[in-house]
Formats: structure tokens, C-alpha cells, sequence
């Protein structure tokens, strides 16, 4: 087979077709069909304590903050907070409070649930480096606000590098938790400070 | 080249049944920083970590992948020993006289409070055919193995209890011991029955806690400030089947101390070894560990106990920090309270604690039921 020849580097490679999965839930029957299995449920409850940094920064997702600790000696400031910077082994305990915009640093656009049932409109997890911390500091969660749902459609709209803002809960709903940011969404324009 | 190996850091938190001001993390660092402190290094002299943990206990897969943060451990050697902690101790010294690094930590911590339950994480533990379907308390293995052992031995009853007298007693003398107190036998065989002859009080309290030791090779050690040396160590399994194992015995704890005791060249233990940190999660477990670690014959060990001989101030002090009776039973953390409670000893600063003389010093540890699992470690000041 002839190479074809290498396309500049700069032209933007095609995005895939969008091609459904195939099949379907699996059942109970199916799970539960094995010849010669003992089943066990397991019922297993745990309530993790937080600790100091990290009840702070869920006391402050409630209010609709993002608060981040910066490092007398290093000089990084990263979010969610800890106790102690972990390269240098310090106690951290600098607070400041973030912006509710970052950057996105890398995402992926999936067609499946955490428990791989097929998803019609895609979930886009992606991490999210907050403005005004150091570099890869940040956390995990999901791109929203985005139109469409192939691949197509959400490549023109999210990339790495965009610009993106919080959408929050509703000041009555929100329980201190990282779900108290509903989604990010891309920011076209940002507004000057 | 030598090589001995030394714990040359100890560095824990006080274990408390809640710790709901701090997570495992904070905890984590607070040893870790109190261990490298205390061996007058930082976290970038350490070659390799060692992170002690059990997943069903983190409520977390793969949880040792949490563990380099709060050592100073990011982007350096990090491995696990889902195991008892003083495998993980064994690993650090298999690390150092095999001359991969000079100086290893070895971090153990336990959120006992988070596991809302913890008996279905024993249930866990059964054999899933055989044993977890009966849908009995997981407490019946200790039971069975106290019943077993006080049938072998011609025990009394007394001798269980007083085990738990003398070393919450012995927690009194230690200030960061969170159980001590001053019980009668009466008071602790008058205690709830939960699996006869099992009682409440037979029972250490589970406690949250953290633990880091420092270890070093012959020549780092030289240049820390209180080394204690590591003059043999052992660890062993028996078997996992309920019906085919040794009941009456800790033959794990046998084996484990033999192997010991062979390479610190010690032939007379119960002359050579001058305190012990040994295993009391269950207080009969004290009994059955110290005649596996031939600190005394079978026929003796109820004597000894009635007479006051593992007293802090009897002529072989047991568990004179408290034990997990006294100070709180850590989960996977256990073995490394009781070390950290040995090193405190032979450097001489147990404080009330403090027994005479304590130069050798054996801990033997057991990975709780329904293992028959354990470790064996000799500790000395030369
Ligand atoms: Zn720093």
C-alpha cells in the first residue's frame, strides 16, 4: 500500500465518525448464570474524615468558593488544599481564595457509563487547572454547556487548553461537596478584570 | 560490607478511637515528620518506602497508591506490604542488606472509625464457600481459639483476665496510652460474654491511629543519633482452613519467632529476651504468644501471669506500654505501635513506662483473625 503523504503539521486531523456502540445492559440473569459460583454481596459503609484541608475546601464549595493553599517555601498555590506540600514537606497552610475558571488540561468525550452502559450523549470528564495556581494543579470533573453529541460536534467546541468557568448549584441545594459545581463550561470570551 | 540493619526513627500519633479533626493523610505526615525528625533526616534521605495497608480497611482500591504524598515519597521508590506490619518491616530490611538503599521508611496507619462495618469487612476474610454462608460473627474464631487453648492448658479463666488488669494498668504509665485503668479480674470476667469464653473487655478497643519507622543501614545508622538494632527477623502463615489449623497454639508466632531468634543467634529466649511487645488483640492471644516465643513453657506461662512475672517490674516485662489493650487495637498499624513501643524501651525513654534493663527486646505481632499470620522481631541496643 502507497504512503499518501504526510499532511501538514499544523491542519487539524479529522475527528472520527460517530459510531454507536453496540449492544446492550447486561442483565441479572446474565451475571448470575455462572455454573458453580457462590454469591456475596458484600455491604461495606465507610465515612472517610476529611481532615483539616480538605473540610475547608468542601466548607467553601457551599459558599460557591474555591479556596487553595500556596506553600511558603516553594511558592506553589494548588487546589483542593492540603495540610502539608508534598514535595517539600512542609506544613501548607497559606489560604487563598481561587477564581472559579480554569483551563482544561486534558479531557476525554465518553460513550459509556462508570459501569460501561452505552450513553447516547456523552459524559466529558476532564481536569481542570484552576486560574491562579501552579502549574498541573487542579481537579477532576465534567465539561458541560457543550451543543451536540458526537464526536464532531464536541471536538469543535472543547480542547485542551480552552477556557472554562463553574456552573454552581443553587445556594440552597449545595451539601459541601465537589457536585456542588454542576459542570464547566467553555468561556469564549473571558471578562476583563 | 555490614550488614546490620537499625531502626534509626520512630514517629507515631496517640491512637484514639475517633479522629475526626484529621484525615489519614494528616496523620501520615505528622509521623512520618515526627520519625524523620527524631532519626535526624529529611524525607529526601529516604531511599525507599514501605506503606503497610489493607484496602477493605481504606474503603479505597489500591490504596497504597495514596500513601507517597504524606511520606515525601512523590516520585521515588514506594512499594506495599498488604500484610502484617512487621512484613513490612522484614521488606525495609530486605531492601537494605540487599544494598538497594541505606535508609527505608515503613508507614502503617488505620481509620478503624471510618469503617462503618467492620463486620462485614471480616466477613470479607472467610472463605466464601465454606465459612461466610453460616453468617456467624467473625469474633467465633477467637472464641474457638480461646476455648481450644484454656482446654489445652488447663487455664483459667483468671489467668485471660488478668492479662487485660495488667496491661491496662500498664497504660497508665504511658501518656499517649488512651485505655488505661485500674480493673480487677472480677470486673473484667463480669464484662459482656460476646463469644464465650470470649469477653468485652478481652477485647482491645479499636483505635485510629499512625505509625512511621526509620530504618538504616549499619552505616547510615552510625550517623543518626539513637539507633536500635534489628538483630533478627521472621514471619510466617499457618493455614488458612478453620478446621485444619492448630487451634490451641499460635503456631505462626512459633515459627516466626524460631526464625528470629535464628538469625539474631539467640538459643536461650527466655533468659536472652529481657521485655516483650507481643500481640494482645485478644487477651488470651498474650498468652498463647508467649509460649510460642518460648518465653515460657506451657505449664508455666499461667504462673507466670498470676505471679505478676510480666509485670512492668516482674522479671519478663510484657507489653509495658499497654499493649493494644491499653493503647487500642491499630488494625494493620499494631506491629509498628508495638516496635515503636520497643525502641522507646531500649533507648531508655518509656518515661513511667520504663522497664529495667530493657536491652533485648522481642515483638511479635499477629495479622488478627481469621488469619493465623504473624511476625517476630528481635530488637537490642547493641
Ligand atoms: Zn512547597
Amino acid at each position: 500500500m502507497a504512503r499518501t503523504r504526510a499532511k501538514p503539521a499544523i491542519a487539524r486531523a479529522q475527528a472520527p465518525p460517530y459510531v454507536p456502540l453496540r449492544g446492550h445492559p447486561l442483565n441479572e440473569e446474565e451475571f448470575r448464570g455462572q455454573v458453580g459460583s457462590t454469591a456475596w454481596a458484600p455491604r461495606l459503609e465507610y465515612a472517610w474524615d476529611a481532615g483539616v484541608a480538605i473540610s475547608r475546601f468542601l466548607d467553601g464549595l457551599r459558599q460557591g468558593k474555591i479556596y487553595g493553599v500556596r506553600c511558603r517555601r516553594c511558592g506553589r498555590t494548588v487546589t483542593p488544599p492540603r495540610a502539608f506540600c508534598e514535595l517539600d514537606f512542609k506544613p501548607m497552610d497559606e489560604w487563598v481564595e481561587l477564581l472559579d475558571t480554569g483551563t482544561i488540561n486534558t479531557f476525554s468525550i465518553c460513550y459509556v457509563t462508570w459501569d460501561m452502559k452505552p450513553l447516547r450523549v456523552p459524559q466529558i470528564p476532564a481536569v481542570i487547572e484552576i486560574d491562579g495556581t501552579s502549574p498541573r494543579v487542579g481537579f477532576l470533573h465534567l465539561v458541560g454547556g457543550v451543543r451536540g453529541r458526537t464526536v464532531t460536534e464536541i471536538r469543535r467546541q472543547v480542547r485542551a487548553g480552552l477556557p472554562v468557568r463553574a456552573v454552581w448549584k443553587p445556594p440552597a441545594k449545595r451539601e459541601g461537596a465537589i457536585t456542588d459545581i454542576l459542570y464547566f463550561e467553555p468561556v469564549r470570551k473571558r471578562t476583563k478584570k | 560490607m555490614s550488614d546490620r540493619v537499625a531502626v534509626v526513627g520512630v514517629g507515631a500519633v496517640p491512637p484514639r478511637p475517633l479522629s475526626v479533626d484529621r484525615s489519614y493523610r494528616e496523620l501520615g505526615f505528622e509521623s512520618a515528620t515526627r520519625a524523620y525528625g527524631d532519626a535526624g533526616v529529611t524525607h529526601q534521605d529516604i531511599e525507599s518506602f514501605i506503606s503497610v495497608c489493607e484496602d477493605f480497611h481504606e474503603g479505597t482500591s489500591i490504596t497504597d497508591e495514596y500513601t507517597p504524598d504524606q511520606l515525601g515519597a512523590v516520585l521515588r521508590p514506594v512499594h506495599t506490604i498488604a500484610g502484617d506490619g512487621l512484613q513490612g518491616v522484614a521488606a525495609a530490611v530486605m531492601l537494605i542488606r540487599t544494598g538497594i538503599a541505606d535508609l527505608v521508611a515503613v508507614e502503617a496507619h488505620c481509620k478503624t472509625s471510618n469503617i462503618l462495618t467492620h463486620e462485614q469487612v471480616l466477613a470479607m476474610a472467610l472463605d466464601p464457600t465454606y465459612e461466610r454462608a453460616l453468617r456467624v460473627t467473625p469474633h467465633f474464631v477467637a472464641g474457638m481459639e480461646m476455648r481450644r487453648y484454656l482446654h489445652e492448658t488447663g487455664s483459667p479463666e483468671d489467668a485471660v483476665a488478668m492479662v487485660v488488669v495488667k496491661n491496662r494498668r500498664h497504660a497508665l504509665g504511658n501518656p499517649v496510652a488512651a485505655y488505661g485503668g485500674i480493673l480487677s479480674p472480677d470486673d473484667v470476667l463480669a464484662s459482656a460474654t460476646v463469644c464465650e469464653p470470649l469477653r468485652e473487655l478481652e477485647i482491645s478497643p479499636n483505635s485510629d491511629g499512625a505509625v512511621v519507622l526509620v530504618l538504616a543501614s549499619e552505616e547510615a545508622a552510625r550517623r543518626t543519633p539513637k539507633p536500635v538494632w534489628i538483630r533478627g527477623v521472621g514471619w510466617a502463615s499457618g493455614s488458612p482452613w478453620l478446621a485444619g489449623r492448630s487451634w490451641g497454639q499460635a503456631s505462626y508466632a512459633g515459627v516466626a519467632a524460631e526464625m528470629a531468634y535464628r538469625m539474631a543467634g539467640i538459643t536461650q529466649p527466655d533468659r536472652e529476651i529481657r521485655f516483650a511487645e507481643i500481640d494482645d488483640t485478644y487477651a488470651y492471644k498474650e498468652l498463647q504468644h508467649l509460649e510460642a516465643a518460648q518465653l515460657a513453657p506451657r505449664a508455666d506461662v499461667t504462673r507466670m501471669v498470676m505471679e505478676g512475672d510480666t509485670r512492668r517490674d516482674g522479671r519478663l516485662p510484657v507489653n509495658p506500654s499497654g499493649g493494644s489493650l491499653g493503647m487500642g487495637y491499630c488494625f494493620d498499624a499494631t506491629a509498628l505501635y508495638r516496635t515503636a513501643e520497643a525502641v522507646r524501651q531500649i533507648r531508655g525513654e518509656a518515661g513511667r513506662a520504663q522497664v529495667a534493663q530493657a536491652t533485648t527486646g522481642l515483638v511479635v505481632s499477629w495479622r488478627g483473625i481469621p488469619t493465623q499470620s504473624g511476625g517476630a522481631l528481635v530488637l537490642s541496643a547493641d
